[in-house]
């Protein structure tokens, strides 16, 4: 304290109170104040009006017991998740690793499959319907078939998916293209000397140096399938088919059901899942830091 | 593994005769590949650009993948009238563009405090602003949508008489939502400018405000480049805050109102499509001025400047 009131003076203490003030206000009264009344919420049975009342547990019981879309969102966040972890962040890392070497148009490839990524999702929504919808949509005119892409409830989680990688790429893309570029070239040099193949200097001396950017990619997957929304919503409102856990949280307190409590609850769920990932992507980060 | 660093012609002498050999099918089919996805992933636009243009009866009657008839603008025309764009191209820019500046300048304070001062507990409120930005929105949005009806707005500054279905309401909840990021890259970008400079200053009796606006501030201008695109991209695209934090339909931002252009009945997809055109315009003008910012925005905030 005393070398505080000896660096800073009254002016400054003023201006840096005010400062991180508002700024811790902003964030613990939008932010996180409402993700702990969330938690909190999540325990009643408020409809929105009226008064309070704690029911323990039993939103989450009848969640998992009583509320079928809530188990087909799980599986489709799940299914979502496997996805652009185990296809899109891949083949988006592939793009990465080929179009990390001198090239004559490098950047007109990089910017085409990084354009989605700034398209809105309501928009990538509405393109996927051109391309889907069963009776005027290029893929059945091309294929010859005649598929309700969308509006088979098998089906149609798939080809949204197909969507969302469609953005989910270029993000992964840029992102590892930026970590290989700081790859110092003389590991790779060295490997190549020592008689590694370009693959096996790959996996075995590129990948490990690029771990921290592996986990920081890893936690932008987790997000973005946690996080998935707009495009399902643009598509059918998530619905027949399309649940998604965010869909079902934003369902249950917008409009005329209103059943806020329940709501919640769902949206502890995202919470938990997501925190577990926050935390991990965190300590990475400031672990490096020292 | 053992590596050694070897002397320093040798490599190259090695590495060039693999290299060489592989400069020819290797890289046309490297080119072909890369041509090919760049193409697939530019197709699915091009369709909708395409069928923006065209009359309805053409495609309804020949489908869209066929070659046109007549090529006209008029679902432009009529998208921007009748879907009244311009109008909420306005609203957009009444929650975008005060967003970005408040979040910059909130959060370039606060990661000057963190990054420059030693303030106590500097680290947790990095740690919490930046877990902050990560969460779902739907984690805090029914607390929130409750808190926003109960928060009182004079009439002149809200027609609903509070926060919610205010432009204010959405205008903070950016800012509160970003402003986590912010912080994070603003603050791994100020620790790599020379502490000297501050230190200078301090010996010059600057205070914290003039340390912070006179002499951080204007070092910072790439890393608030590249936020102020990347921002203004992701509060542009953003539909999920307007459709729970608004419901007046004429406070919408643009992509909201492409919702606009379904009819009740009947939707014209080709019409929707030049909606969808327009909408996503801006974002595409914006990133292919900007392209440098844009790509340096996200990758200072994924790999530490």
């Amino acid at each position: 304290m005393a070398t505080k009131t000896r660096r800073y003076s009254a002016r400054d203490v003023t201006v840096l109170v005010i400062g991180l003030g508002v700024a811790v206000i902003v964030n613990v009264g939008l932010i996180w104040g409402p993700t702990l009344a969330s938690v909190g919420l999540s325990g009643t049975d408020w409809g929105g009006i009226g008064p309070i009342e704690w029911i323990g547990g039993r939103n989450y019981h009848d969640l998992a017991a009583e509320y079928p879309p809530f188990w087909s969102a799980v599986r489709n966040n799940v299914v979502w998740l496997g996805f652009l972890g185990l296809v899109a962040t891949p083949f988006g890392l592939f793009c990465a690793v080929l179009l990390d070497r001198r090239l004559r148009l490098s950047r007109v490839y990089q910017s085409a499959l990084y354009l989605p990524v700034v398209l809105s999702l309501a928009v990538v929504g509405f393109i996927a319907q051109l391309v889907y919808s069963s009776d005027y949509g290029v893929l059945n005119a091309v294929t010859g078939l005649s598929v309700d892409w969308l509006g088979d409830s098998s089906i149609n989680i798939w080809v949204v998916m197909v969507a969302a990688a469609w953005r989910h790429v270029g993000y992964v893309m840029i992102i590892y293209l930026a970590g290989l570029k700081a790859v110092d070239p003389a590991l790779k040099e060295a490997a190549a000397i020592d008689g590694a193949n370009e693959r096996q200097a790959f996996f075995l001396v590129v990948f490990p140096t690029l771990r921290p950017i592996n986990v920081i990619v890893l936690v932008i997957t987790v997000i973005e399938a946690l996080r998935a929304f707009d495009i399902v919503y643009a598509i059918n409102k998530g619905r027949n088919g399309l649940e998604l856990l965010s869909v079902l949280v934003t369902e249950n307190i917008v409009g005329e059901a209103s059943r806020i409590g329940f709501g919640s609850a769902i949206a502890v769920i995202l919470l938990v899942i997501s925190l577990g990932f926050i935390v991990t992507y965190l300590s990475q980060l400031f672990r490096e830091e020292r | 593994m053992t590596l050694t660093a070897p002397p320093a012609a040798p490599p190259s002498q090695a590495r060039r005769p693999p290299s060489r050999r592989r400069a020819g099918p290797l890289r046309v089919l490297l080119h072909a590949f890369l041509a090919l996805v760049a193409l697939g992933w530019l197709l699915p636009l091009a369709l909708a650009v395409y069928a923006s243009l065209r009359p309805y009866d053409e495609t309804a009657r020949l489908g869209y993948l066929s070659l046109p008839e007549n090529l006209t603008l008029d679902y432009y025309a009529q998208a921007w009238t009748q879907a009244e764009l311009p109008r909420y191209y306005l609203n957009t820019l009444i929650i975008v563009v005060p967003g970005v500046v408040v979040t910059l300048l909130l959060a370039s304070f606060t990661a000057f405090a963190i990054a420059r001062l030693r303030i106590p507990g500097r680290k947790t409120l990095l740690i919490v602003f930046t877990a902050g930005n990560l969460l779902p929105p739907q984690v805090l949005i029914t607390p929130l949508y409750t808190l926003y009806t109960m928060i009182p707005l004079p009439a002149w500054l809200s027609d609903s008489q509070s926060l919610y279905d205010s432009y204010l309401g959405l205008i903070l909840i950016h800012v509160a939502f970003q402003f986590g990021f912010c912080v994070f890259v603003l603050a791994n970008f100020m620790r790599t400018i020379p502490e000297e400079i501050s230190e200078a200053a301090l010996v010059d009796g600057a205070g914290v405000w003039k340390r912070y606006w006179r002499l951080t501030l204007p070092l910072c201008r790439p890393a608030l480049a590249a936020l102020s695109t990347l921002q203004f991209t992701w509060m542009y695209n953003d539909f999920l805050w307007a459709l729970v934090l608004m419901s007046s339909g004429d406070k919408l931002p643009v992509t909201s109102a492409l919702n606009n252009l379904r009819g009740q009945f009947f939707t014209d997809y080709n019409l929707l499509a030049a909606g969808s055109v327009l909408v996503a315009l801006p974002t595409l003008i914006v990133f292919q001025l900007l392209h440098k910012q844009f790509v340096a925005g996200l990758t200072l905030g994924s790999t530490k400047g």
